[in-house]
């Protein structure tokens, strides 16, 4: 589904990685490892086309877009739950009907919260909003920075199950984690630093 | 074609439950004009003479102070990044994003006009010259606005800059529609402007995304 091959990245005369290479094949979760600093992030941008300014070759052997997860969640303060999970659901492509978005955010337990504007949330709440299109996409790569941060001990639960399936059902997952996934699959996994 | 009126309609909503962003400078706009009446005294000769150049000068800088922002909430919250990878167009998102900018902050300042025109003394015809000179220009200049917004929105003090890079577009159509309205004020046709304004928008229309949209890609890559 990816190959990396040689992959180096260079910041403010630092260098992150030099010759990384590695794959990732459909079913297989691949978890990006290191310290603060390390490049975790960048490496994940650079693999969803977000920075170029590296060397080597990434290619993606996929019809779309993988979805991504990153420090910025792309939530709209001022937009409800409803409208933002409607808009990242469009940006691919999918056009929601009523039920489909009731089933995610009562899966997410957002229900309730349908018409709250997003400034009203919490971290860990809205971090949900932004998760609700990797429920709703049928896109077969995802990759997060940070998934688990700020998610609670449920909603833990539930993303890792989710993770589970879509892994089962030929998905790839790319994620950055300081701790362990707790998924039952087996995760390979990259160190940086 | 969806995708341009789902990205408007959000804009349009974004803009209308944080109005204090786009109605700054519609405000400004009206309160310096309201005050060249109190700096060159009340004689309607006088500011008949220079209304056109306030009106027009007073018009730009309302537009210039609004277009810094118009990017610069999608970049923080993570938004634009979102409409990079999902692989829609820039070029429409772009179109979108004006189109509801102008909607909300460029078409008040033309129905503004006729009042601003009473300040400072605008003869009848001058007042409808005026309000259609800027319905043909409002548009160009945020057009032409996106594009330094779109350069600048990754920086943190990108303001004074969008105005520099900026405004040395914005003097041809600043020096042809305060001609119009002089040529109206003294009486001669002022068909010849128009189409010459309404050429500067179609250009404007169709190059002025294509840069706004490249520029976008550049301010996410980082």
């Amino acid at each position: 589904m990816l190959q990396v091959k040689e992959l180096s990245c260079t910041r403010d005369q630092r260098p992150l990685f030099s010759s990384l290479s590695f794959a990732v094949a459909p079913g297989e979760l691949l978890q990006v490892v290191g310290a603060n600093g390390s490049g975790k992030s960048t490496l994940l941008r650079c693999l969803v086309g977000l920075y170029t300014g590296f060397e080597g070759e990434i290619d993606w052997q996929l019809e779309e877009a993988p979805l991504y997860l990153g420090h910025r969640a792309g939530v709209k303060a001022s937009l409800t739950v409803r409208e933002n999970v409607t808009w990242l659901a469009r940006l691919r492509g999918v056009l929601l009907n009523p039920d489909d978005i009731q089933r995610s955010l009562s899966s997410l337990r957002l229900d309730g919260y349908d018409d709250v504007p997003c400034s009203r949330l919490s971290e860990g709440q809205r971090k949900r909003v932004a998760l609700a299109q990797f429920l709703l996409c049928p896109n077969h790569c995802w990759v997060m920075d940070e998934p688990l941060s700020a998610i609670d001990n449920r909603g833990l639960e539930f993303l890792t199950g989710r993770m589970s399936e879509h892994l089962d059902n030929g998905g790839a997952i790319i994620l950055s984690s300081h701790q362990p996934v707790p998924v039952d699959r087996p995760v390979s996994s990259v160190t940086l630093g | 074609m969806s995708f341009f009126l789902s990205s408007v309609a959000r804009d349009l909503r974004v803009h209308i439950r944080k109005p204090s962003e786009v109605l700054n400078p519609l405000v400004f706009f009206a309160v310096v004009i309201s005050l060249f009446p109190l700096g060159i005294g009340p004689s309607p000769e006088q500011l008949s003479l220079v209304a056109p150049g306030i009106v027009w000068v007073a018009a730009l800088l309302a537009t210039l102070m609004s277009m810094d922002l118009l990017f610069r909430s999608d970049y923080e919250d993570g938004s634009l990044e979102q409409v990079v990878l999902s692989g829609q167009s820039l070029v429409v998102f772009t179109l979108a994003k004006v189109f509801a900018h102008w909607l909300i902050a460029g078409l008040p300042l033309v129905v503004l006009m006729p009042v601003v025109g009473l300040v400072v003394f605008l003869e009848v015809d001058g007042i409808w010259t005026l309000a259609l000179s800027l319905l043909l220009v409002s548009p160009t200049l945020s057009l032409v606005g996106s594009i330094g917004a779109a350069l600048t929105v990754g920086l943190p003090r990108g303001g004074l800059l969008v105005t520099i890079l900026i405004l040395p577009l914005y003097v041809p159509v600043l020096i042809l529609a305060t001609a119009m309205v002089q040529a109206s004020v003294s009486g001669s046709d002022v068909t010849g402007y128009i189409y010459w304004l309404l050429a500067l928008l179609l250009l404007a229309l169709a190059l002025a995304p294509l840069a706004a949209g490249a520029s976008l890609q550049l301010s996410v890559d980082e």
